[in-house]
């Protein structure tokens, strides 16, 4: 079976600061990954490099079997990619089911459209609807996201992606700064996924993460360290190392 | 419940919105009937600064791109009818189409140049596009004839109807902005235009939600140019002459000025703010020499006061007004 992302010694220096540092890694279709690492590891920087919010220096990415590594960000969410943002990457003035009708404009043909009226395409706003009600944010669709709480906007970071139906999702710390009782929730939300969606997460609660997750990532300084199962990886001695700072 | 709410006060909003723009219409159609040539006139010169401060909106207020170079569009489109009339002896029903497209087609290169950056970078690209124009408007004497400007143009006749009358010309520029600022809307109202505001807020998310940015930006870029171009020819079958000033730094920033000072990013900001612009240049510059300082100052204030324009400001306060 083809993976779903294929990557191959893939680096990425900052001036003269390596922030991958030859990356090689393989999720499969369907599965749940998580990828952890102390700060500055890496890991947001494989995002945006997978992404393509950075150009990569060297190295390949495969996604379900094709190079991507030379496409711009649009063409790679054309083929099924999608992200959340660590910190909050949404539109403040906007309403939350405008937020989401933009995510949904993002892959079809009406977003080049420039005479009919946003508020005609009404289909747009019952699908927008739909993707909030997922989140549990239906109620609040014609509020603007400026009154919303945090908690409420890590969702509509979420729904954003979700409304693309992607093949490939990447959720950067998606419980960061959230509550006990806000975590649980989110934590069901990525569970409720369905399996056509391979799910790549990063993320420090590892109370909560381990549970979403088959198989884990470790990264240091911009290396794969750990590879395997939950509990291989726990069991690791390389990985209390680098927690625990022995 | 509270949905419903808000969806019945954007109603109410959007009806006093429309009956504004029908009174400002009606005030305008009514306009020949009641004042005399002098403010017929005034009121054409208006319109034409209204288009062309609207086609700036576009790149300023919708796509947040700042631009000191808009001139380049108004002159150049003026520049080229005036030359193909002139020396080529081509009659304006032609002249008009030609130069409206090479116009645009000049908005396309310039647009592969300067949306290699963004903000500042954007701001120094357009800036020495329409400096390059200036100059050489200046310099290239035997097309241009330099600084004494091409004379001796007349204006159209569509239909039999000569513009040279005030009040036809005044007619002909009116419809003209009516369509212009209809299409503008309808423009920045479609899926493309929350696409473009999108690309303004949050351009990387823009990319990583599947939208060519880049794409979005330049189309932007070509039709502002566009509605730039027809200010321009507006503006020379008004003046029947055309001079480098037109193409200079001031003309673009007077432009400029006017969005910023009316709002940015709405629909009404430049007519407002290209109308204060022309009283002022038109009504301070015959009792006061240096009537750029007042210009200066009362932008100053507007800015001070209402940082994002008047007419989100004044937005602002109805609002207080009539919720206490």
């Amino acid at each position: 079976m083809i993976p779903a992302l294929k990557i191959t010694a893939l680096k990425k220096a900052f001036g003269g600061l390596p922030a991958t540092n030859g990356i090689s890694l393989e999720v499969k279709t369907g599965e749940r990954r998580l990828i952890i690492g102390p700060n500055g590891a890496g890991k947001t920087t494989l995002f945006n490099l997978i992404t393509g919010d950075l150009r990569r220096d060297s190295g390949t990415i495969c996604m379900f079997g094709e190079e991507v590594q030379r496409l711009t960000p649009h063409e790679r969410a054309h083929r099924g990619l999608a992200r959340t943002y660590q910190i909050i990457t949404l539109f403040g003035q906007d309403t939350l089911e405008h937020n989401v009708a933009l995510s949904l404009l993002g892959l079809t043909k009406a977003r080049w459209n420039m005479f009919t009226p946003l508020s005609a395409l009404s289909h747009l706003y019952v699908e927008a609807r739909a993707v909030l009600e997922r989140v549990g944010l239906a109620h609040l669709a014609a509020k603007p996201l400026g009154v919303v709480s945090y908690g409420e906007k890590r969702r509509v970071e979420i729904a954003l992606a979700l409304a693309q139906k992607p093949k490939l999702l990447l959720l950067d710390e998606p419980l960061a700064g959230l509550s006990r009782e806000e975590r649980g929730s989110i934590k069901q939300l990525i569970a409720d996924i369905p399996r056509e969606t391979t799910v790549v997460m990063i993320e420090h609660d590892m109370d909560t993460a381990l549970d979403l997750a088959e198989h884990i990532t470790v990264l240091h300084y911009g290396s794969v360290i750990v590879e395997g199962t939950r509990s291989e990886v726990v069991a690791n001695p390389k990985t209390r190392e680098v927690y625990l700072g022995d | 419940m509270s949905t419903a709410a808000g969806t019945a006060l954007n109603g109410s909003d959007r009806l006093a919105k429309n009956l504004l723009w029908l009174g400002l219409l009606i005030a305008l159609i009514a306009l020949p009937f009641i004042a005399g040539d002098y403010y017929i006139n005034f009121t054409s010169q208006i319109l034409i600064a209204v288009i062309f401060a609207a086609s700036l909106n576009l790149l300023v207020g919708y796509a947040g791109l700042p631009s000191l170079g808009h001139a380049a569009y108004l002159g150049v489109a003026a520049y080229l009818s005036a030359w193909l009339y002139l020396k080529l002896g081509i009659a304006h029903w032609m002249a008009a189409p030609i130069a409206l497209a090479a116009t645009t087609l000049m908005a396309a290169l310039f647009g592969l140049i300067a949306l290699r950056a963004t903000g500042l970078g954007f701001l120094m690209l357009t800036l020495a596009l329409s400096q390059v124009l200036w100059g050489t408007a200046y310099r290239w004497v035997s097309v241009t004839e330099g600084d004494n400007g091409l004379r001796g143009l007349t204006r159209p006749a569509p239909f039999g109807v000569s513009l040279d009358d005030p009040t036809a010309f005044y007619f002909f520029a009116l419809a003209v902005t009516v369509v212009a600022l209809w299409l503008i809307a309808r423009f920045v109202g479609s899926p493309f235009g929350a696409v473009l505001k999108g690309t303004r807020d949050q351009p990387r998310r823009m990319s990583v939600l599947g939208h060519h940015v880049w794409l979005v930006r330049w189309i932007t870029f070509v039709y502002a140019g566009f509605w730039g171009a027809a200010s321009g020819l507006l503006f020379v079958y008004y003046h029947k002459y055309i001079h480098p000033a037109s193409l200079s730094l001031t003309s673009s920033a007077e432009g400029l000025i006017g969005v910023i000072a009316g709002g940015s990013g709405t629909l009404a900001g430049p007519v407002i703010g290209a109308a204060i612009v022309m009283i002022l240049k038109n009504y301070v510059s015959s009792y006061i020499e240096r009537w750029n300082m007042l210009l200066g100052f009362v932008f100053v204030v507007i800015v001070i006061f209402m940082p994002d324009g008047l007419v989100p400001g004044v937005k602002r306060l109805w609002a207080r007004w009539s919720t206490r």
